[in-house]
């Protein structure tokens, strides 16, 4: 049987007010996701969804059939940060997306298994065969690897799930400094949870007017959109199981809907291009893919083949 | 409370500046070989074997220590290129390998059991969990914390692991995470995990308009200097960006990271090691830096009740500093 990439859904990368998440999700619960990531990964001075909120939206959305995931916070830095984590890897019945050393460390330590996330630096057949040892059962490769890279390691490789990073603003950095906070002079500490006023973060351009990044608090993203739809038949090819959808605040019901239309053979991916192309903020991207820089377009070729 | 002798590491790009490090009090230098195994892969700098072998011997007969950075990530489908770097790295005797993957680290464990190994700055390991982590699994006998933790946090890492903490000290700020900052491929295609390299010179333009001169990098417009303004190199999170209707340096301003100010502080927590950045810096950077550190360090330890800054010091230090300015970076919570 021919093998089907499912789709899965990321944690929220932006400020979202509980309301705002609370709802959102109430809306995905019904999307042809196989997967839902949880949790706060970015800031850990957002945290108007506290654990037990966390929890109880993980066995609602569990409830409906979907798997959950929670993703932990990428940056730890203090002990509250490691405190945190250590109540996502306690709570014992959803899997952890590892996205630090110390979060492998704390799940290796309780015996269980775990997603490897991108940030963890997993670049060669070598370092993910160690980390299967260590208990990873998914693997999620940095954004930055290109599919020839991929497919070397996943000729090497069978035990372990694949899932690629493949629609949304690119994770492409983190820092301790908050530079939404630095846009408004303000403190980190004293920030006034200004990244609440941009459900998508804030674009930042170059002095010659190209949309080049979006600084989301701690995080800095690309401007541009990363999409991977046009590689379904490739990426399903390689055996990778999972294609990720990173949350927008508008219109993600659409970009879920047209990527499963692709999937199920029920729409050209001209078309699926054309109609993403309106659903994302700025252009649409593949360049990572292709072994280019990021930031490069999806050739026009792709949108002539519908 | 203890304060202990921290060692001095200082970047050793090549062999003028290798020597220039131990002749000028440096306890340790680190250095790298000339391909993509470690994380500042520049043209013209870095050591083949016949130059390793002639700088550790020079370290080793001046008392000093030799640290080789194999800190890039073995790339797919390559990993023996890495593997071999490390077996180089234990064949040459120095006295510790700085690494970065996971995977490498494990090879290296097993490989080379009585090899010394630190875990890089690019192993973004912030916190006492995933540090204590790669001792569990290596028996890493040293960290090199990125630049993100203020003193306090960076006291708390120290309180709870074995392992020795080495700390930036002087030169080039990095903002983001090491190790988990893809800017520079998003851009060209190439990052410090990849290639080694970040914001890689071979993709800088310099293009001159009547009124401005126009940094480009891989024809991203990254800086704009009027003809009065002095202009610097065009590393990408330190460029200058509109930001709605504003235009300042979104990320951070080009400047140096320097602590002499919080110096007594670092060696009452107790680090093992202060570090300079520089491997792509001139010998005489190095040699400067080197003096006025090994300086304020020799002061700090034996008289920190009277321990003063010089203002020698910072204006030496100054001259070699980006945009001649200097932060506490990340030490300093306002900076956050």
């Amino acid at each position: 049987m021919k093998h089907k990439l499912a789709l899965s859904l990321g944690p929220i990368l932006f400020f979202w007010s509980k309301k705002q998440v609370l709802d959102f999700y109430q809306q995905m619960i019904d999307q042809p996701l196989n997967t839902i990531y949880l949790g706060e990964s970015i800031c850990s001075r957002r945290q108007e969804m506290r654990f037990d909120d966390w929890f109880g939206l993980a066995k609602d959305i569990a409830c409906a059939g979907k798997k959950v995931v929670f993703s932990s916070q990428v940056l730890l830095e203090s002990e509250s940060d490691l405190k945190r984590l250590r109540k996502l890897v306690d709570q014992g019945v959803f899997k952890v997306e590892a996205n630090d050393m110390g979060a492998v460390k704390l799940a290796r330590d309780h015996g269980l298994t775990f997603v490897a996330g991108q940030t963890l630096n997993i670049y060669n057949e070598q370092t993910l065969a160690f980390f299967r040892k260590l208990g990873a059962v998914r693997w999620v490769p940095p954004i930055e690897m290109p599919a020839t890279k991929l497919t070397t390691i996943l000729n090497e490789t069978t035990n372990i799930d694949c899932e690629v990073f493949g629609w949304g603003k690119l994770p492409l950095a983190f820092s301790s400094r908050c530079f939404t906070a630095r846009y408004y002079n303000l403190k980190k500490d004293s920030c006034e949870f200004k990244c609440q006023e941009h459900p998508d973060a804030i674009t930042v351009n170059t002095r010659d007017g190209q949309s080049f990044l979006t600084i989301n608090g701690i995080q800095t993203m690309s401007a541009n959109c990363h999409s991977l739809i046009c590689h379904y038949q490739q990426m399903e090819a390689l055996g990778i199981k999972l294609l990720r959808l990173s949350p927008q605040s508008q219109h993600m019901i659409e970009v879920i809907q047209i990527h499963h239309a692709v999937i199920n053979g029920q729409l050209a991916i001209g078309d699926a291009l054309t109609q993403l192309k309106s659903f994302a903020e700025h252009a649409l991207i593949d360049g990572y893919w292709q072994g280019q820089p990021g930031i490069a377009a999806i050739e026009e070729c792709h949108y002539a083949t519908s | 409370m203890r304060t202990i002798l921290p060692e001095l590491v200082c970047p050793a790009g090549n062999l003028p500046a290798l020597k220039a490090a131990v002749d000028n009090g440096a306890d340790t230098v680190y250095m790298g070989l000339k391909n993509t195994t470690n994380a500042r892969n520049f043209a013209g700098l870095n050591f083949d074997t016949r130059s390793a072998i002639e700088g550790i011997a020079y370290a080793h007969r001046h008392g000093k220590k030799v640290l080789l950075a194999i800190n890039t990530y073995a790339q797919a489908g390559e990993v023996d290129k890495w593997y071999t770097a490390i077996d180089q790295a234990a064949e040459l005797g120095v006295d510790a390998i700085i690494l970065a993957d996971m995977g490498l680290l494990d090879y290296a464990h097993r490989t080379h059991p009585n090899l010394r190994l630190h875990l890089s700055v690019q192993g973004s390991a912030t916190n006492y969990e995933a540090i204590n982590l790669a001792r569990e699994l290596f028996n890493i006998q040293r960290v090199v914390l990125p630049r993100v933790l203020t003193v306090a946090q960076v006291a708390k890492v120290i309180q709870n692991t074995e392992v020795e903490v080495e700390v930036f000290g002087f030169g080039s700020l990095c903002v983001m995470v090491e190790g988990r900052c893809l800017l520079s491929s998003y851009a060209t295609g190439e990052s410090p995990n990849t290639h080694g390299v970040c914001s890689p010179a071979k993709f800088v333009r310099w293009e001159k308009t009547q009124q401005t001169l126009n940094a480009r990098l891989n024809e991203v417009l990254i800086d704009q200097y009027a003809a009065s303004e002095p202009a610097g190199y065009p590393t990408l999170c330190k460029g200058r960006f509109c930001v709605e209707d504003d235009t300042y340096y979104a990320l951070e301003e080009p400047t140096s990271l320097n602590i002499i100010e919080i110096l007594p502080e670092l060696l009452n927590i107790g680090v093992a090691a202060i570090k300079v950045e520089g491997r792509q810096r001139s010998p005489a950077y190095t040699a400067q830096v080197t003096k006025v550190l090994r300086k304020a360090i020799d002061l700090a330890v034996n008289n920190p009740v009277n321990f003063v800054i010089n203002n020698e010091w910072q204006q030496s230090l100054a001259k070699l500093s980006e945009g001649q300015q200097a932060t506490l970076g990340a030490y300093s919570r306002p900076w956050k």
